[in-house]
């Protein structure tokens, strides 16, 4: 197998309150075998072992589930292969002599903290302000007691498969994390368990997502494409017919969300 | 319901007014055009389609009102969105985002939007309003077939009705997904559905000042008179054909 | 030191009930009087800190991700054990125990280990209550599938992802706690040290990771559920951040760390393709249930395309040499069963170094069998998966696999409550040492880390703090003070090295490589020693010559790395020390010396019946050995026999 050299033009950031720009790099001698992010190791080392600063970037597991690793690629947030997240992205996807541009997800709400390292605690804010079942601890009854219909269960798996990546929002046009809050609305409001809190829930999450800052979803559907678990838009419409259900039928009042 | 008269304070209930707003602009527009290929049955159909609508002038008002409502709504709810989506990425990405399933319709709607919406203006103006010579409010196929003949004109319909027909594909694609009206079965039906009525609604459109320009469609000679005008004596003396 | 294991006595079944109700309570009104710090918000850090919150107490809860959804749980695939019996097929929460123990190779505590089995039928009941999308039969009942080697179906699962699914499922608990207030979230923060008052644990001292700040965080006691020490090899299937810094650092202020030698290799990963490589991949072990293993019979075969190699030339080792289990045989045995053929020189795939790892693991019956369809509904995405990092179709050509540390059954030493040897400072899930023994089955992992989280420490921990007072510290207390002041020194001798030239990385992939080599899946004295002789020196040349740029003031991942790797670097020398005392086989700690005429592990019980807990003396290559004696009252340990 022959090896690859690239050109590499990464966007260099300090801090979130500083200037950041696009720096070339030449990884040379790169194998097809390497992993994305293994690749950018290679160029790390190199970079230190001359004395600069090498580049950050957020990665984990490097199994594709932890959904810490994310980095738009020639414009493909985590890459050009469907559904695959930057650390499982091969380079046997590139050809000697490319061009390659790495950025960070571009969001308002997604601030840049360190070159391609971005701040995505706003995911965070959405899950707690509904995103959750109030279950007690030792409060739970026999889990066979309600009975769940494969399909439905199925269904519901599907949107919870979502990682928490955000290649959605960098993905989409108007910087929307539609598709993340409704994975995260249709999983729960899937489940049998999850009904009583079902209206609170997606007006309690659409609110939150609003008040991060996150555009709104003009159907699109890049998100889709971009994610790496395959996500479908239809859980988006699925959230808007819960929060028409809920606007309508919902008694009570709810508190306006901020962000902090 | 306190909760449905907030909606609009999140997104998503701002894409309700959009869609909601949006089928009932489509429904006109629909509505309209079966009215305007009567031109295509000839003059009479057209004229006499013209006053009966406004027959009863009440009836007409109260349709009027809605549509004036529905498109401030569209509109405003449209602006807000975008203004929004605007700011939701202050930096854009250098390397262009490589859309992989949007579509062309899609990504202009916000231009398309405007573009439509100065269109109607001067639509409005053309036929309804009256602006310009030899208007003639009896003869709505004439005010039709002549404006038509100019090319100048019939462009600008034929260049805003493509753009108007861009718009409601994607309008009628998405405003099913909006207001969360999806099922696994029928959602491959949508596609479809919106690329049938587009389509439709663009041919017709579009088909109406080709047909004048390529001489299928000519205006009415010296001596036609609406059927209808020649129980009121005098009312049909003098009319003449413009020249150009 | 005298080891108090404080296990409740008389008949198993009901000892933890009576334990339970022996313990002390505290006032409700009381308990958001007192603080307690959770660092790690995997399954047992999440979960706990979620109850403590729900119990009222006023938790915060540190994680060095950036969000306590990325905790490394997530990962697991397989499923999580419970003795449900909804199968019917004749399991119990005693038979759950006894193959816990057994699988264990007798070397873990009957009390813990039965709790635990007692305890994972609640921990079903919970996670399906907060939406757990656990599989279902078509009648909309709980499904259930046969794990690593059990001959009962008590596994439940969530496709490929149960840890992801359990883990957002703690995570969401913990989200609606932080929501509620009860729980204070740091993210991206990482503890670095132990604040000891008076002999007892009172905080930590962490380092924000974005902007450096050093900050002391006190409380009323501290629960340690910082995951695993796997990256000592440097190559494993945990995550890159892993690390043991926080148990490291509770170690050296006296905690005993137990069993280090007992590090689980798990048999079914994709192999090492070349010397960049930076993690391995675990690919689920229910891919064993349909796929076969074979090397060629030949070494010449061995670089042959696979699908030229007849049927009569290819060895079925694993169906050879175990009969009744097959490819099902547990972890250790179809581990080091790879090894052995590779080390016979026959590998197949590509040679790293001078050797091919790698051994097929082949479906090709199974899709005559079953179709292909059906193998690609149960193993489609994991087949996917393989092929995207190997690039090569698994329902054409063989799977490739090779063992790779997966798992660490040795961790912090805890008594019954899951305290350690340090008053006030408790650990769960993988960082403790308690329940798996010498050898951890599969889809035990997530059981414990729940059972720990969920419903262990929100007891103990109770107990705990009704024996003692909200405390009085501040920041000025000179215990405090100096804590920060010892981090801040460590930084910037990490960052100070008198002659920088060698980076963070090099140093941890040689110490792997040492470990690896001779601390892996079979060791022996003579490399022990060697090791022991060469950690030591590797570590005086890391604190000279690391190279670590960058500042400290800002996000820097190389000096996270160099801090993490510094406590590796001395937690290795104490796993060969351990490895070295434990002069017998036993579960996953192969001695070489020690095997019996088939080759399998030699446990000798009348010496090594214990567990090693060894002290920090303050030379890392100096540890002092306490033994807890194990006994077994329940079951009588016998060899393990999977033929």
């Amino acid at each position: 197998m022959s090896n690859l050299n690239l050109t590499l033009h990464v966007w260099r950031q300090n801090s979130p309150h500083e200037k950041g720009g696009f720096v070339r790099y030449e990884a040379t001698d790169i194998t097809t075998h390497m992993s994305f992010l293994e690749m950018l190791d290679v160029v790390n080392e190199r970079l230190i072992e001359s004395g600069e600063l090498p580049i950050s970037f957020d990665h984990d597991c490097r199994e594709g589930i932890c959904g810490a690793c994310g980095m738009v690629i020639n414009g493909a947030p985590h890459g050009p292969q469907k559904a695959t997240t930057t650390c499982q992205l091969h380079m046997r996807q590139f050809k000697d002599g490319d061009e390659v541009w790495i950025e960070p997800w571009r969001a308002g709400a997604f601030p840049v903290v360190k070159d391609l390292v971005v701040d995505r605690s706003s995911f965070d804010r959405i899950i707690q302000s509904g995103g959750h079942i109030g279950a007690r601890t030792g409060s739970a009854p026999d889990a066979n007691e309600i009975l769940i219909p494969k399909g439905q269960c199925d269904e519901a798996m599907d949107a919870a498969a979502c990682i928490g990546c955000g290649a959605c929002v960098a993905a989409c046009p108007n910087a929307s994390a539609s598709l993340f809050t409704a994975a995260k609305v249709s999983h729960l409001g899937l489940m049998p368990q999850g009904q009583p809190e079902r209206n609170d829930r997606v007006r309690n999450m659409v609110s939150q997502h609003d008040a991060e800052g996150f555009g709104s979803c003009t159907n699109h559907g890049e998100c889709e494409t971009a994610c790496p678990k395959g996500i479908s838009v239809n859980f988006i419409a699925r959230m808007n017919r819960d929060l028409l259900k809920a606007a309508i039928t919902a008694p009570n009042e709810l508190t306006e969300r901020t962000k902090p | 319901m306190p909760q449905a008269f907030a909606l609009h304070r999140t997104t998503i209930g701002l894409k309700f007014i959009m869609a909601l707003s949006g089928a009932a602009l489509f429904g006109f527009i629909v509505s309209h055009l079966l009215g305007n290929l009567q031109l295509f049955i000839g003059p009479d159909a057209v004229n006499s389609y013209a006053a009966g609508l406004r027959k009863v002038p009440a009836l007409l008002w109260v349709a009027r009102i809605g549509l004036i409502l529905a498109a401030i709504a569209h509109i405003g709810a449209a602006v807000k969105l975008m203004a929004r989506n605007n700011t939701a990425r202050p930096v854009s990405y250098k390397h262009k985002l490589s859309s992989k399933t949007t579509s062309y319709a899609a990504r202009t709607m916000t231009w398309s939007g405007p573009i439509v919406l100065l269109y109607f203006v001067y639509h409005l103006m053309h036929l309804t309003f009256g602006v310009g010579p030899n208007y003639d409010h009896h003869n709505v196929y004439n005010n039709i077939v002549y404006g038509f003949m100019d090319w100048r004109i019939a462009s600008v319909y034929i260049v805003s009705n493509v753009l108007l027909g861009m718009h409601l594909y994607h309008g009628a694609w998405s405003w099913l997904q909006s207001i969360g009206a999806n099922h696994p079965r029928y959602n491959a039906m949508r596609r479809t559905f919106a690329v049938a009525l587009a389509g439709f609604i663009t041919i017709g459109n579009v088909g109406l000042p080709l047909s004048v320009l390529t001489g299928m469609v000519e205006p009415t000679d010296k001596s036609y008179c609406f059927t209808e005008l020649e129980k009121v004596p005098g009312e049909c003396e003098g009319i003449e054909t413009p020249t150009h | 030191m005298e080891l108090r294991s404080n296990e409740p006595t008389g008949p198993i079944e009901t000892r933890w009930e009576r334990h339970r109700f022996n313990m002390k309570l505290v006032n409700p009104a009381n308990k958001r009087k007192f603080n307690v710090i959770v660092v790690g918000s995997g399954l047992a850090g999440g979960a706990a800190a979620a109850t403590l919150g729900e119990l009222g107490y006023n938790v915060q809860c540190f994680c060095y991700q950036d969000s306590p959804r990325r905790a490394h749980s997530i990962a697991a695939q397989g499923g999580i054990n419970s003795a449900k019996n909804y199968q019917n097929d004749g399991d119990s929460v005693f038979r759950l125990f006894y193959d816990t123990i057994k699988g264990g190779d007798f070397r873990a505590r009957e009390s813990n280990v039965y709790r635990l089995a007692e305890v994972s039928v609640n921990i079903i009941d919970q996670c399906a209550a907060q939406g757990v999308p656990f599989a279902r039969e078509y009648g909309g009942l709980l499904a259930n599938r046969s794990f690593g080697g059990a001959q009962v179906s008590r596994t439940f699962y969530a496709r490929g992802q149960t840890g992801q699914q359990l883990l957002l499922g703690a995570y969401q608990a913990l989200a609606r706690q932080i929501e509620a207030g009860t729980v204070e979230m740091h993210s991206r923060t990482e503890m670095l040290e132990l604040i000891m008052i008076d002999g007892v644990a009172k905080g930590v001292v962490t380092r924000n990771l974005v902007t450096g700040e050093i900050n002391p965080h006190l409380a009323d006691c501290v629960v340690l559920a910082t995951g695993g020490y796997g990256n000592v090899f440097y190559l494993s299937t945990n995550a890159k951040g892993c690390n043991v810094t926080a148990a490291w650092r509770a170690h050296r202020h006296g905690a005993l760390f137990a069993n280090p030698c007992y590090t689980q290799i798990h048999p079914t990963c994709i192999p090492v393709a070349g010397d960049y490589q930076s993690k391995l991949t675990l690919m689920s072990e229910s891919l064993r249930n349909d796929g076969r293993v074979w090397v060629p019979k030949n070494v010449d075969d061995c670089t042959k395309d696979p699908s030229t190699i007849a049927e009569s030339d290819r060895d079925y080792y694993l169906e050879r040499r175990y009969p009744a289990f097959g490819n099902l045989v547990p972890r250790d045995i179809a581990s080091r069963a790879a090894k052995a053929v590779c080390d016979e020189g026959r590998g197949v795939g590509p040679a790293v170094g001078d050797q091919r790892r790698g051994v097929y693991l082949d479906f090709a019956d199974s899709i005559q069998r079953l179709g292909e369809d059906m193998i690609r509904e149960r193993y489609g995405n994991l087949f996917e998966m393989y092929e995207r990092i190997t690039g090569e179709n698994p329902y054409k050509v063989p799977m490739r696999i090779y063992p790779a540390t997966h798992y660490t059954m040795g961790g912090l030493w805890v008594d019954y409550n899951l305290m350690t040897t340090v008053p006030g400072l408790f650990a769960g899930g993988e960082a403790n040492f308690s329940d798996h023994g010498a050898n951890r089955l599969g889809a035990s992992a997530l059981m414990q880390g729940l059972s720990d989280g969920y419903f262990v420490l929100p007891y103990t921990v109770g107990n705990y703090l009704a024996g003692v007072s909200p405390h009085q510290i501040t920041e000025d207390h000179p215990e405090v003070r100096g804590a920060v002041e010892g981090v801040n020194e460590r930084l910037n001798k990490l960052m100070s090295a008198p002659s920088p030239s060698r980076t963070v990385d090099s140093f941890h992939r040689e110490l792997g490589q040492i470990i690896w080599d001779h601390c892996g899946m079979s060791r022996n004295a003579d490399g022990l020693k060697g090791a022991l002789a060469r950690i030591p020196a590797l570590r005086e040349e890391f604190w000279q010559s690391v190279r670590v740029p960058g500042s400290g003031a800002d996000l820097n991942q190389s000096l996270e790395k160099a801090g993490r790797v510094a406590d590796l670097l001395e937690l290795g020398e104490l796993m060969c020390h351990d490895a070295l005392n434990r002069d017998e086989s036993a579960g996953c700690h192969f001695r070489e010396e020690h095997r019996t005429d088939e080759g399998e592990a030699k446990r000798n019980d009348e010496e090594y019946s214990y567990a090693a807990a060894w002290e920090y003396t303050g030379d890392p290559s100096k540890p002092t050995l306490h033994k807890e004696q194990l006994t077994f009252e329940n079951v009588t340990p016998s060899q393990r026999s999977y033929k």
